[in-house]
């Protein structure tokens, strides 16, 4: 008896030594976490009053991002700087992470690249923010990039450093456009990084297959095709599927042009109840009868191998939705027999206006780079002359209202290599009209990134709408345990 | 005399205690520890959300609750063991043949060792480089989707990833290919200690070698053969990094509202995402449970607890 009791321990014992692995795992961030666990389950709120430390003299300037937009965009515009080493890699779905080098007047640049897939990006962030305070002065985040998805989360923290606190004035930043201020404006009313592009979004297609589908290519006959939903799913079922194309990709491409144009918030007035927005419910019907109909590609997320083959003529697919970066940044434009290398794509408005993204540049409260992080935001979002190059050399739709109206102009002689010529800058302008960023919430990226991928399951017949919509609420409790599904 | 005697054997033991320390600190260290705030946070609300930390506060059993009332825990607990199963079966039935010819005696295979490194080698290679390698083979637009429309078995494109049979089916697969050489070699060793001598005996009695596998290797087998199914068990249970890269995380496809390919620890993943150490720690707790359970079962019904008497 007592070597069965023995027996019995030593397996239970083995047992635990196996198990420690997933229990260290549970458990090493846990003891860090421990340190700041005094906090109330408050966000830290901003008093007007609060003294931001930004200071000189660091020789380490650190920048955390989800991609290598802003890292290409210095290496082409930044006067001043030079890259260096470069260690990162790329995953399955195209996402680069991992970290770079590089030095701008002097400075070591540090490059901390997360993808932002499953709030990765952000998560990694957080954890060095709230480390911010005990770090050494060349471990400090000094500079971080944030999407307009959740800007709100950071600035209205006291992480973040109002502009002006840099040097950076009114005068400075007028030419801007007023949404691209209005996104990172905190409580207190002062504005907390700045933008070099702006993001209003058109529909861009495929030129060789509206020549087949319609017998022109001419943007204005194409829009009157497009020109609302109604219109939009007819022609994409009657006439685009017909002649053996796809209007999209995934039914995701059109996501965001129905959650621009939400009439309320992610979560819901009390702070804690997710709510579906009626419009982004019309999405999901407008959607399932163009899956059904077989006018949509596939049901793919966003960015993926199969989502991007529509980037080559092989795919067919007639169709993307999206902002200027959309198409320099993404769609393989400078890859040899893709649409865009030879200039295949059209730009229409197509059925509803929206914007996609956005990147702002903000500087962190604890900063020792504060001469340079104002330089940046200088030379990157306040020139003119900057603006006007990146039009001209990676067709960005740029962060300067006078600029793009000079440029948007025929005689301007700017048009888009991608586009086939096309100048699409009014478009972009006229979009920019009536945009409002008024139902934003702190939760933006995570539900419509859960919605997204449990709409899939509806699409593809494998669970009927309510089952989807209770498999997202269980992805968005799990991802924030203080939000909770409607009654 | 005696006295003398008895305090070199009290040196001795301090010795062993001396020697004991570095295993002692690196487990405490390691092991003990987190395992035991693992239990202490699992009474706690502990998350984070964005830059706002929450607890710990003591909530008593209010994690365990929301686990076992959740609609997740049943179907993740499913899928884990569906796709152990589909993996673990064909596992354990080719390693036994394999393992009975490389140690058959009579056969005396040839390049021996050569095929024991092939058969290994799918282990060697990181889960995640070959999961990657699996999701770009089957992906929608992929090389087996050619393949198969092109020799005609498929009329159109058949979405692998978003069935549930084909997904489950595909991280099986996976599991056996990287575990059965490993499993091989485990089962080689215990069937090289069988006394070659009743093997002759059975021979010279006429046994032939279905006779011997079943009635001689396969009982005296039984210790290592345990000892196979409980650590495939439990690293069974805690399966995760294959169906993780497969799915990028998601778990999908999703069937009748439910994510059929997610396992136990990728949802305790989920709930790490929000460093909710608390509901997390729950989980781990009750995985830790069913684990020790499930051993405790297998050593039962082996015999194992009575032929320690």
């Amino acid at each position: 008896m007592k070597k069965r009791a023995l027996s019995i321990v030593l397996t239970t014992a083995m047992v635990a030594a196996l198990f420690a692995g997933c229990g260290k795992e549970t458990n090493d961030g846990g003891t860090t976490g421990g340190g700041n666990g005094g906090g109330n389950g408050t966000q830290p709120t901003v008093s007007p009053d609060f003294e931001y430390t930004a200071t000189d003299g660091g020789k380490v300037l650190n920048i955390y991002c989800w991609n290598t937009e802003f890292k290409e965009r210095c290496e082409k515009f930044l006067p001043g700087y030079t890259a260096g080493a470069d260690s990162t890699s790329k995953d399955k779905n195209g996402d680069v992470s991992g970290t770079a080098e590089g030095t701008y007047n002097g400075v070591t640049v540090k490059w901390n690249i997360t993808p932002s897939k499953e709030n990765a990006y952000q998560n990694n962030l957080d954890n060095a923010l709230l480390k911010q305070k005990d770090a050494a002065a060349d471990d400090k985040v000094d500079l971080f990039l944030m999407e307009a998805d959740y800007a709100l989360k950071y600035v209205d923290t006291t992480y973040t450093v109002p502009i002006d606190k840099l040097g950076i004035t009114d005068a400075d930043t007028k030419d801007q456009f007023q949404y691209t201020k209005d996104v990172v404006t905190d409580a207190n009313g002062n504005i907390k990084g700045l933008s070099w592009q702006g993001c209003p979004s058109i529909m861009f297609y495929n030129r060789e297959a509206a020549k087949e589908i319609f017998g022109t290519d001419d943007p204005a006959t194409i829009q009157e095709k497009f020109k609302d939903w109604a219109t939009f799913k007819k022609t994409a079922i009657d006439e685009v599927a017909a002649k053996g194309y796809k209007i999209m990709s995934s039914p995701n491409d059109t996501f965001r042009i129905y959650s621009n144009n939400v009439s309320s918030k992610w979560v819901a007035d009390d702070g804690v109840t997710i709510n579906v927005d009626p419009y982004i419910k019309q999405w999901v019907d407008d959607s399932k009868e163009l899956v059904d109909a077989g006018a949509v590609a596939g049901t793919w997320d966003l960015w993926g191998e199969d989502w991007s083959k529509g980037f080559f003529p092989e795919a067919k697919v007639f169709a993307y939705f999206g902002p200027a970066w959309l198409v320099n940044f993404s769609m393989s434009a400078d890859t040899e027999g893709s649409i865009g290398y030879d200039g295949g794509w059209g730009g229409i408005t197509g059925p509803q206006g929206f914007f996609w993204g956005g990147t702002w540049i903000t500087a962190v409260d604890g900063t020792d780079n504060a001469s340079e992080i104002k330089q940046i935001m200088l030379d990157m979002s306040c020139s003119a002359d900057t603006a006007k190059k990146m039009v001209q050399d990676v067709d960005e739709f740029a962060n300067n209202k006078p600029a793009m109206e000079e440029m948007a102009k025929e005689d301007s002689g700017y048009s888009s290599k991608v586009l086939g010529g096309q100048n699409p800058l009014q478009m972009y302008l006229d979009g920019l009209n009536g945009l409002e960023i008024k139902y934003a919430s702190a939760y933006d990226q995570g539900c419509n990134e859960a919605f997204q991928n449990a709409m899939k399951s509806y699409f593809e017949g494998a669970s009927t709408y309510d089952e989807a919509l209770d498999a997202f609420y269980t992805t968005v409790t799990t991802k924030y345990p203080n939000l909770k599904k409607p009654a | 005399m005696s006295k003398s005697k008895n305090s070199k054997v009290v040196r001795y033991n301090r010795w062993g205690y001396i020697f004991l320390i570095p295993f002692l600190v690196v487990y405490v260290i390691f092991q003990l520890i987190p395992l035991v705030s693992t239990i202490y946070y699992s009474f706690y609300e502990y998350y984070r959300v964005g830059l706002m930390q929450v607890g710990p506060n003591w909530i008593g059993l209010e994690n365990y609750k929301s686990i076992f009332q959740g609609s997740e825990l049943l179907p993740y607990f499913k899928n884990t063991m569906i796709m152990w199963l589909i993996g673990f079966i064909p596992q354990i039935l080719v390693s036994l043949l394999l393992g009975a010819w490389f140690s058959d005696n009579r056969l005396k295979l040839k390049c021996e060792g050569f095929f024991k490194v092939v058969i290994y080698l799918p282990n060697l290679i990181m889960a995640s480089a070959f999961a990657m390698l699996f999701f770009t083979l089957f992906s929608d637009l992929g090389p087996i989707n050619s393949l198969l429309l092109n020799s005609g078995i498929l009329k159109e494109r058949f979405s692998f990833f978003s069935n549930a049979a084909a997904t489950r089916s595909i991280v099986g697969f996976m599991n056996f290919l990287m575990w059965f050489g490993n499993t091989t070699i485990l089962l080689m060793a215990g069937m090289m200690g069988i006394d070659t001598s009743l093997m002759e005996a059975a021979e010279v009695d006429g046994a032939n070698s279905r006779q011997k596998f079943f009635k001689i290797t396969l009982p005296l087998l039984r210790p290592i053969l345990i000892y196979v199914i409980i650590t495939s068990l439990i690293g069974g249970i805690q399966m995760f990094d294959v169906p993780q890269i497969l799915t990028s995380g998601s778990g999908s496809p999703i069937v009748k509202g439910v994510k059929t390919s997610e396992t136990l620890i990728m949802f305790l993943n989920d709930n790490l995402f929000s460093k909710n150490y608390g509901k997390a720690g729950a989980l781990s707790v009750f995985l830790f449970v069913i684990t020790g359970i499930l051993s405790l079962i297998v050593f039962k019904v082996s015999g194992n607890d009575k032929k320690a008497k």
